[in-house]
């Protein structure tokens, strides 16, 4: 399971305020736990707090410093998504993200083959968020189309369905799970399957319980990758316990461990 | 009309762990060789489709007593030296190839003649001292025994880089904590249980002890006795080694001598069963197309007994190396 981990984000306080004054602190010590609590990759955004794609740079390497772990280099901005790509030492990075606007994928596919990222298009156009299955699917195709026209295979393509809070579009939630599949058949191998593991929980008082009750549906269909929160321990464990239910890992007493393990080397 | 053959070749994420027995002088030791096992990068002997940069390796086995238990057909060969550990090993090295040397500390065993600890340094250090080759040192299986003796022969072997075993989920804390003080490597055993041959090496990198220093003991059966349970779950550790999962990623032993002469179709003298044949060749023969098996099931480490059997298989792993009988 690819694990983003999505606490360097400047929509909390503590990073937009590190961003702001250029105080490392905050985010060494969010680098550093989820690091340990076993991302895949550390996703970086300076959101709204910084117009200044150098932010991104500097966001980029004050993690570097702190830990050995891939970057996701989040933004919607391609000046600081560049900016953050300058500035990575040549340790793995995720490119998050381009969608299926023809004017995007023009200038973010050619960025993934000039880094060598691996490439996270969200199935969204220039008309927004999909609203069903079908544009999910339509979208998605379209951002693997171009990115395997560019060069990059399967495997350093993640796709997006978009999930949406459960509390304001409960209907939408099982269109994703049905795109998630849909992706599946895109190609053998097929591309990885990310979402936005948080957003389905927004604003509900068992955010918890939503979030991974969502994972493990998913993974059964196909998901193989999730922007979360890392340091869940609960979310962890159930992500370990579903590869066990899908035979992906060989059962072991202490499987959840293994999975740390396995996640944090 | 040609036929074209698709290609199947895989490329696996993930090496197997290669672990190096024994050391030299450049390194603490006073080996004249070291073994290296592991470090696969595709499925035994799949030459076509990655690397299998270290050959496996054929050790053989060695006992603190004269193994008055061994099959008749399998003592003949060391009659002379099976009271002298020393000597059997010198022999098992200059005249049957041995690559390394498995010492059983089956003299230490309280239902036995219950040796103490310091005996069986002495044997240790006897045995190390008359061969160059790497050594392995077993545990005579009775785990509270085992963690009396194994603190006193390690610290006399300090500095050899031995693999020491067994450890099991039962009985792990004082051999890990021992071989990290003497510098030694480890066999994790389970029981033919794949769950459990994965949990004991967690239990040991929980302790912090490095996983590329295991190696992964599933257990062995004789040809006719469960091998074809062992062989899958060698095979499906060193799938999911290969595909990534860092905790299996271990070179595998098997225990092939103890296991194959312990069955009667390898020791029954022909006059108890007519018609089998010659035991000086059926028994060897037995051993020999165990080890086979495993070899092809992904064995890194095979432990053996008679010298036949291991000229057999050190033959069949030259040919399968693709360098020819030898």
């Amino acid at each position: 399971m690819i694990l983003i981990g999505e606490r360097i984000n400047a929509g909390f306080k503590d990073i937009a305020n590190a961003i702001r004054i250029k105080d490392p602190t905050a985010v060494e010590k969010w680098a550093v736990a989820q690091a340990e609590a076993g991302a895949t990759y550390l996703d970086v955004n300076i959101g709204a707090a910084s117009r200044d794609p150098a932010d991104m740079g500097w966001l980029v390497e004050v993690v570097q410093k702190a830990v050995p772990t891939k970057i996701s280099v989040d933004s919607t901005k391609i000046e600081a998504i560049e900016a953050g790509l300058d500035a990575i030492d040549g340790r793995g990075v995720l490119i998050n993200s381009t969608t299926a606007d023809p004017g995007k994928l023009e200038r973010i596919v050619p960025l993934a083959v000039k880094y060598d990222a691996t490439l996270l298009g969200l199935a969204m156009d220039d008309r927004g968020s999909p609203q069903n299955v079908e544009r999910r699917v339509e979208n998605g195709a379209m951002v693997f189309m171009a990115a395997m026209e560019a060069g990059l295979p399967p495997e350093r393509i993640i796709l997006d369905p978009i999930l949406m809070p459960i509390k304001f579009m409960q209907e939408q939630a099982p269109f994703v799970l049905e795109a998630i599949e849909q992706y599946t058949n895109l190609s053998d191998p097929p591309p990885h399957i990310s979402v936005g593991l948080s957003n389905i929980g927004s604003k509900t008082t068992e955010r918890g319980r939503i979030v991974r009750t969502f994972l493990v549906m998913a993974m059964a269909k196909g998901l193989d990758a999730a922007i979360c929160n890392v340091c869940d321990e609960e979310t962890i464990a159930a992500v370990a316990t579903a590869e066990l239910v899908l035979n992906k890992e060989i059962y072991s007493d202490s499987y959840v461990r293994a999975f740390r393990m396995r996640q944090g080397s | 009309m040609s036929v074209e053959i698709p290609d199947v070749k895989k490329s696996w994420p993930h090496a197997i762990n290669a672990v190096t027995i024994g050391a030299t002088s450049a390194d603490g030791g006073t080996r004249t060789s070291t073994v290296t096992v592991g470090g696969e990068t595709t499925l035994p002997f799949y030459h076509f489709e990655g690397e299998m940069p270290n050959r496996p390796i054929v050790a053989m086995e060695v006992w603190d007593v004269p193994a008055e238990d061994w099959a008749d057909a399998v003592r003949e060969p060391f009659a002379d030296v099976l009271a002298d550990p020393a000597a059997w090993a010198k022999a098992c090295v200059e005249q049957h190839g041995a690559e390394a040397i498995c010492l059983r500390l089956k003299g230490c065993d309280p239902n036995g003649a219950n040796r103490s600890s310091e005996e069986a340094a002495e044997a240790a250090k006897a045995v190390a001292g008359a061969i160059g080759v790497p050594l392995i040192v077993w545990g005579c299986g009775n785990d509270d025994k085992d963690n009396e003796v194994f603190p006193v022969v390690a610290e006399a072997l300090s500095g050899e880089n031995c693999l020491l075993g067994t450890i099991t989920e039962d009985s792990y804390k004082t051999l890990t904590a021992v071989a990290t003080a003497y510098g030694h490597k480890l066999i994790a055993e389970s029981p033919v249980d794949i769950n459990m041959a994965k949990q004991i090496n967690i239990l040991a990198l929980d302790v912090d002890f490095p996983a590329e220093d295991i190696v992964i003991f599933p257990s062995t059966g004789a040809l006719g006795y469960g091998l074809e349970y062992v062989y899958s779950i060698m095979e499906r550790l060193r799938i999911a080694g290969l595909k990534g999962d860092k905790v299996v990623a271990m070179p595998m032993l098997c225990d092939v001598g103890a296991e194959a002469w312990s069955v009667k179709e390898a020791k029954a003298p022909e006059e108890e069963v007519p018609g089998w044949g010659d035991v000086a060749v059926r028994g060897p023969l037995w051993e020999a197309s165990t080890a086979t098996v495993y070899l092809l099931a992904g064995a890194d480490l095979l432990i053996m007994r008679h010298p036949e059997a291991v000229r057999l298989t050190k033959e069949t792993i030259g040919r399968l190396m693709g360098g020819g009988a030898g």
